[in-house]
């Protein structure tokens, strides 16, 4: 398919595709199985310029937005899903910065995290709170004279967890006000207070690093709030707008990946005395995997663009994205997986791998049914609004 | 520092298909890239401008597509390139090209250090590297695996040997030729893939050049090909099996013919 990317854009992916094929494949396994963090991969990639690929020119970006973004995210995801995703979970810490920062937060963080000196984190989820923003337990409280706030809590689940140096983190500045009552606040590894509770072992994506966040009267400056206090609910659910179609583009990426070694190992693999993608069965397959693939990819394109256009609206879109992209990865994984046989099974072999990544896609930056109630809410709010 | 690096363009060799009829490279629908060596050249001319500053200048002589090669030099961080491109220079062997591209050089002016591949992967010679000093009338150090010094007046280079390694001193300007255990070359950046777009590649034709007429191209090169073929495959070779006793002499039979015994 072809989706008229600008010339940029064209450029953007096939550096990207060529860190994959060169950078990012022949470590996929050592990372996964060892679950070390790829620093040397992040390091190439921020060589190549890719960290700032939808951070403003004014900031050392390259000016482009979500799509930039999608594209790297797929290329790098159809390589290693879990090397993937501490890339674009760098980008998910980094938007509230670029949504809600001022001109002098932009300053002072994003031309390291465009140049990919450091890398970022996003902390909204607790132990009892992730879908349920307003349940967040993590309190900010100003200090007397009203130049700091001090944070006590503890994240779970982070992304980028301990490797990081930027977190942007959601915390109750008033208890009474439920989630109107939440703020989102720079944390910059180091701050005295802060610390990393376990790394946690994972299913998938097990080259990146998730670890508990623990704030104990943790103090920042006042300057570190990101808009104002009370905004914390709308810094995350702006921020999960734009990066949604990135977990999209995560999901599309996987799937193409577990595409490509299930055709080839079914062109190579003979049964019979022809290549077992002679026999139908298996071609139908392959047939339904590549077009919903597309379909998901298209989706993910058309939504990328929508919310680079400024559009305000683009919850349900986001949501969409997410919810067909992922779906379609853990089906196609799973086939891939079937295709391949026993062999595919293995661990030795790739397959399986891109099964365990998927699977992910459909959980975090909000489950698979979030998105269904997302979605559903907001039809019904259209028809009610007779559009 | 002013630093030269000379690139070629080559046919990809994973592609590298031989005609039968005429035992020449099929290069219609082949891929071109540059020279794997000459990367590690580039890297290396990256990486002493990151120490000492400079500028790096790459040059090539060949076709006009040649420019890709250039291009995609500028991408990786190269400031400027420069294209020795003419009918005249076509049928250069490695003597002809060692002059050519030497003028192209002297033209360029000043160059404290220049870079080769130790070898092209097509042809194989090493020999245009070394034929590029002695034009220049200059030092040279070849098959080099890390440079440990280099500053305004000398460079200290460790050179890779049959044996083992000689470690080499030299003044500027030298001529060095690189092997690849030097580093590991980089991807291209996104900014010099921009900028390889749209910089401007400086071409010279023989009338740029002060070049003699019968120094260049086919008439200036003194290699004659006489003739080119494939080396018939080696078959494999025989297994004897048995008791040993039984095998020592059968290996005695089928050597004995040659033994002269």
């Amino acid at each position: 398919m072809d989706y008229l990317l600008t010339e940029t854009q064209v450029e953007i992916r096939e550096l990207a595709r060529q860190i994959a094929e060169e950078r990012i494949k022949p470590v996929a396994a050592h990372h996964d199985e060892t679950e070390e963090f790829p620093w040397e991969v992040m390091k190439v990639i921020a060589d190549s310029d890719l960290f700032g690929v939808y951070i403003d020119e004014k900031y050392g970006g390259f000016g482009g937005g979500v799509m930039e973004l999608a594209l790297c995210t797929e290329e790098f995801s159809r390589a290693c899903g879990g090397i993937a995703v501490c890339y674009a979970a760098s980008a998910l810490g980094t938007y509230p910065i670029i949504l809600f920062g001022t001109d002098a937060q932009k300053q002072k963080y994003l031309p390291d995290l465009a140049a990919g000196k450091k890398l970022a984190a996003f902390g909204l989820t607790e132990p009892n709170a992730g879908s349920d923003a307003g349940a967040i337990e993590t309190t900010a409280t100003k200090t007397k004279d009203g130049n700091h706030y001090i944070l006590n809590g503890t994240k779970c689940f982070i992304t980028n967890g301990g490797e990081a140096e930027i977190y942007t983190v959601v915390a109750i500045t008033d208890k009474s006000k439920g989630a109107r009552g939440a703020s989102c606040f720079i944390v910059e590894k180091g701050t005295p207070g802060f610390t990393f509770g376990k790394k946690e072992k994972k299913m998938g994506i097990r080259a990146s690093a998730t670890t508990e966040l623990i704030f104990q009267d943790c103090k920042i400056p006042k300057e570190n709030l990101l808009g104002r206090e009370g905004f914390g609910f709308i810094v995350a659910m702006k921020t999960f707008d734009k990066s949604r179609p990135g977990v999209a583009a995560q999901a599309v990426g996987i799937a193409q990946g577990a595409l490509d070694i299930a055709l080839k190992t079914a062109m190579e693999r003979e049964q019979f005395g022809k290549p077992v993608s002679s026999f139908q069965g298996l071609q139908f397959m392959l047939a339904d995997m590549a077009t919903k693939i597309e379909a998901s990819r298209a989706l993910v394109y058309a939504t990328a663009r929508m919310v680079d256009s400024g559009n305000e609206k683009i919850a349900k879109e986001s949501a969409m994205a997410k919810l067909l992209a992922s779906d379609v990865a853990m089906e196609v994984s799973t086939d891939a997986v079937q295709i391949c046989g026993g062999v595919g099974y293995m661990r030795d072999f790739a397959a399986e791998k891109y099964m365990r990544d998927a699977k992910i896609t459909q959980i975090y930056e909000g489950t698979n049914q979030i998105q269904r109630d997302v979605i559903a809410k907001n039809l019904i709010k259209e028809a009610l609004a007779g559009k | 520092m002013n630093i030269v690096v000379c690139i070629k363009q080559v046919p990809d060799t994973t592609d590298v298909k031989i005609n039968p009829e005429t035992n020449t490279l099929v290069r219609d629908g082949v891929a071109s890239i540059i020279n794997p060596f000459d990367m590690y050249a580039i890297e290396e001319a990256l990486r002493i401008k990151e120490k000492v500053g400079g500028t790096i200048t790459a040059i090539t002589m060949g076709p006009p597509q040649a420019e890709n090669a250039l291009r995609e030099a500028i991408s990786l961080g190269v400031d400027d390139v420069i294209l020795l491109s003419d009918r005249a220079f076509a049928g250069s062997d490695t003597w002809a090209t060692s002059y050519t591209l030497a003028q192209g050089i002297k033209k360029l002016g000043k160059f404290d250090i220049i870079l080769c591949g130790k070898q092209a992967i097509d042809g194989d010679t090493a020999q245009v590297g070394p034929g590029i000093a002695v034009q220049l009338d200059i030092p040279q150090i070849m098959f080099v695996k890390h440079i440990r010094e280099i500053n305004d007046t000398k460079i200290i280079a460790e050179r890779m040997t049959e044996e083992g390694a000689e470690v080499i001193e030299s003044s500027l300007p030298v001529m060095v030729s690189v092997v690849k255990e030097i580093n590991t070359p980089r991807l291209p950046s996104l900014k010099g893939k921009m900028r390889s777009k749209k910089a401007e590649v400086i071409k010279w034709t023989a009338a740029d050049l002060d070049v003699e007429e019968d120094c260049i191209g086919l008439n200036g090169s003194p290699t004659v090909v006489n003739k080119i073929f494939t080396p018939p495959q080696r078959s494999s070779g025989v297994v004897f099996e048995g008791e040993p006793e039984e095998t020592v002499k059968k290996l005695y039979e089928a050597i004995k013919p040659v033994l002269g015994g």
